[in-house]
């Protein structure tokens, strides 16, 4: 396989591998650092949440962003809808750089990228009505009238399957799935153009994360919307997304089209979590690679390739270097054993 | 004799008058060395007709049942002091989320050791070796160093093994294991099912797998029992289930998973939701969702039927090709 590994540069100088579709929101290199107290008389330690991540997102497209709990994915959401600032890194939204935005400029932008949060029990304040949840973006951000804001509100109520009496009603009144319908029409109420959804249906039941998603879906059509999906699903992100990119302790180790991700996933981190994800169809499992251990901590990250100590392929090379996305034909892979032909 | 036999389990919150029913007659069996997987959505009454195998529904909860029995023995006939014998030594639960299930103020020898104790002869020495053996069949590295630790230091997987640890304790016959690995990462969660699958069949044990996600069911367990409402809807044999479903609410289940969608632009959803207390229809409780009920279905109730361990229970189970019987 290493004769089809094209060397690129390192990946902050990286393009993205998308390139002849119009891009929305591209990403490079982008940094998060914490600092955080280690004790009273040891220094600051640094918690490398997101370490130089790459990516860019089409209009009308979606990219999921997959990993466990620690990789780094909700700070990237973080980011991306500039409740965090970045270490280091540039974020462009439509060739126009947020980063170095005035405050006004900055805030106009802003109401373009918008999030929905992964907890619809927790992400709805209990003491407003949903009308009021709804408006209150156009009550900030624009200089709307009350009758105005409530027609768009009805509106929207309508656009994600609910009925024009529940706009008086408090949160507490609805049902998972319908909560997480008011959180997707409060996301849409300033017509953004990307939306970030963070793990938007793993609080949900099977069959009311199917109404869910498919009402994302239409939405997305309707609306031309630009979706980043974070989720840990990967049955889920097999169905909706177009493009993968799999993280692992704040930085991607694969990044595909979602077809050659699940057809032909190429990271060892890949393959295991494909792996273990559990199928209902005999024909669909694939043999279990067993990854033993868990997720380092970022406070003490391991030497060299984060995935190292839980790699069966790692080798001395992994112990000491960081390996770098390094584009293939089809795909983006940052790891050593691939990159010397180890593993196909 | 079945290690554990259920039936007509029924379980009631609420004022007199009008209880609110959580389970509603519910009837399965476990055998030694049996994997049975129940599998439902929120609000089907898994968890609480399993808690009411353990004996802790508190005070409004009533739970009546025609055969509570543990290896033939009558678990709600039985003294309060009998039964407390029973469970947490021959049954045990795993809950479900390890880092809330934990007491944070106690150290995991500490809270390993309370079952031990109040369970088996033997002194503080003895305990501690146990507990040192048990961490170990957890595969819990270096377990020596970790008896002194709090739940706090420990990770979501990590305190999920200290659970299984304490639940096996006893040695158990019957372990139920609720949502054992929903608050898991997919790895995390892949080697927690590897462990209670490798510990069942060391120990033989029969053992209950509640959870929500039906392809853990399918890979794991041999008999499956499908809940609705409080209402189980379906029983049988694990692959029959998967692959030939008879009730339209299993059906409709298989089918909103986004691996039975695989190359299609949506996905089949059920519409609707579970109904609650206040909204249970009449009849049937799934016909307001369901895409093949007819007039007899919102009026009459139908009950469990079929041979054997293949239940279901609707009016006009589906038949092979997936259509409704006359």
């Amino acid at each position: 396989m290493s004769d089809t590994i094209m060397k690129a540069a390192a990946l902050d100088s990286e393009q993205p591998a998308n390139q002849e579709q119009e891009s929305v929101l591209s990403v490079n290199g982008v940094k998060k650092h914490y600092h955080v107290k280690a004790g009273m008389f040891k220094p600051d330690a640094t918690v490398k949440a997101l370490d130089g991540v790459s990516f860019s997102l089409a209009k009308g497209k979606t990219l999921a962003v997959v990993g466990e709990s620690g990789c780094g994915k909700s700070t990237l959401a973080r980011v991306l809808t500039m409740i965090e600032t970045p270490t280091a890194g540039e974020l462009c939204f439509d060739g126009k750089d947020i980063l170095s935005l005035g405050k006004d400029a900055a805030k106009a932008l802003r109401q373009k990228i918008q999030i929905i949060f992964q907890n619809p029990y927790g992400s709805l304040n209990p003491r407003k009505k949903v009308g009021t949840i709804l408006e209150e973006p156009l009550v900030i951000n624009s200089d709307m009238s009350k009758a105005e804001r409530k027609q768009k509100a009805l509106a929207m109520l309508a656009k994600v399957g609910l009925r024009p009496e529940h706009y008086d009603r408090y949160p507490h009144m609805f049902s998972g799935g319908q909560r997480q319908r008011i959180a997707i029409a409060r996301g849409l109420m300033l017509d953004p153009k990307v939306v970030v959804a963070d793990e938007p249906v793993s609080a949900l039941d099977v069959s009311v994360q199917a109404q869910v998603l498919n009402l994302m879906m239409d939405l997305q059509e309707e609306m031309g919307l630009s979706y980043i999906f974070i989720s840990h699903d990967l049955s889920v992100v097999e169905h909706i997304a177009d493009e993968v990119m799999v993280m692992y302790l704040g930085k991607a180790v694969e990044y595909a089209s979602c077809e050659e991700l699940f057809a032909n996933p190429k990271h060892p981190y890949t393959q295991a979590l494909l792996s273990s994800t559990p199928r209902l169809d005999p024909a669909h499992r694939r043999e279990k690679i067993k990854l033993e251990g868990e997720l380092p901590s970022p406070l003490n990250p391991p030497q060299g390739c984060a995935f190292h100590a839980r790699c069966r392929y790692a080798n001395d090379r992994c112990h000491k270097e960081q390996p770098a996305l390094v584009r293939e034909t089809n795909a983006q892979v940052a790891c050593f054993a691939r990159e010397e032909g180890r593993i196909a | 004799m079945s290690l554990l036999e259920v039936n007509n389990l029924t379980v009631e919150f609420g004022d007199g008058d009008n209880p609110f029913r959580a389970v509603d007659q519910v009837g399965y069996s476990v055998e030694k060395g049996e994997i049975v997987g129940i599998v439902g959505e929120s609000g089907s009454g898994k968890s609480v007709s399993s808690l009411s195998i353990m004996g802790l529904i508190e005070y409004p909860g009533k739970v009546k049942a025609d055969t509570l029995k543990f290896e033939g023995q009558d678990l709600l006939a039985m003294s309060e002091n009998k039964r407390r014998a029973i469970t947490g030594a021959e049954i045990a639960m795993i809950f479900q989320e390890p880092m809330s299930s934990l007491n944070p103020c106690y150290t995991v020898e500490y809270q390993i050791s309370e079952a031990l104790k109040i369970h088996q002869s033997g002194d503080k020495k003895w305990r501690r070796q146990r507990v040192i053996e048990l961490l170990d069949q957890v595969g819990i590295p270096d377990p020596e160093s970790r008896l002194k630790t709090y739940p706090h230091q420990l990770s979501g997987g990590m305190s999920q093994r200290v659970m299984i640890a304490m639940a096996i304790a006893c040695d158990p016959k019957l372990l139920i294991a609720d949502e054992p690995t929903t608050a898991l990462d997919v790895t995390i969660q892949a080697q927690i099912v590897d462990l209670l699958l490798d510990l069942q069949k060391q120990k033989n044990m029969g053992l209950v797998l509640i959870t929500h996600d039906l392809a853990l069911v399918a890979e794991a367990a041999h008999r499956v029992i499908v809940m609705y409402a409080g209402q189980v809807v379906e029983t049988g044999p694990a692959e029959q289930i998967f692959s030939k479903p008879k009730h339209p609410y299993t059906q409709a289940l298989l089918r909103s998973l986004p691996e039975s969608s695989l190359g299609k632009d949506r996905l089949d959803a059920l519409p609707g939701v579970v109904p609650g207390a206040f909204d249970r229809p009449i009849g049937c409780l799934l016909n307001p969702r369901c895409p093949y009920a007819t007039e007899r279905c919102q009026k009459e109730q139908p009950t469990m039927q079929g041979e054997g361990v293949r239940q279901v229970r609707c009016f006009t189970p589906l038949d092979e090709a997936g259509r409704p019987s006359a």
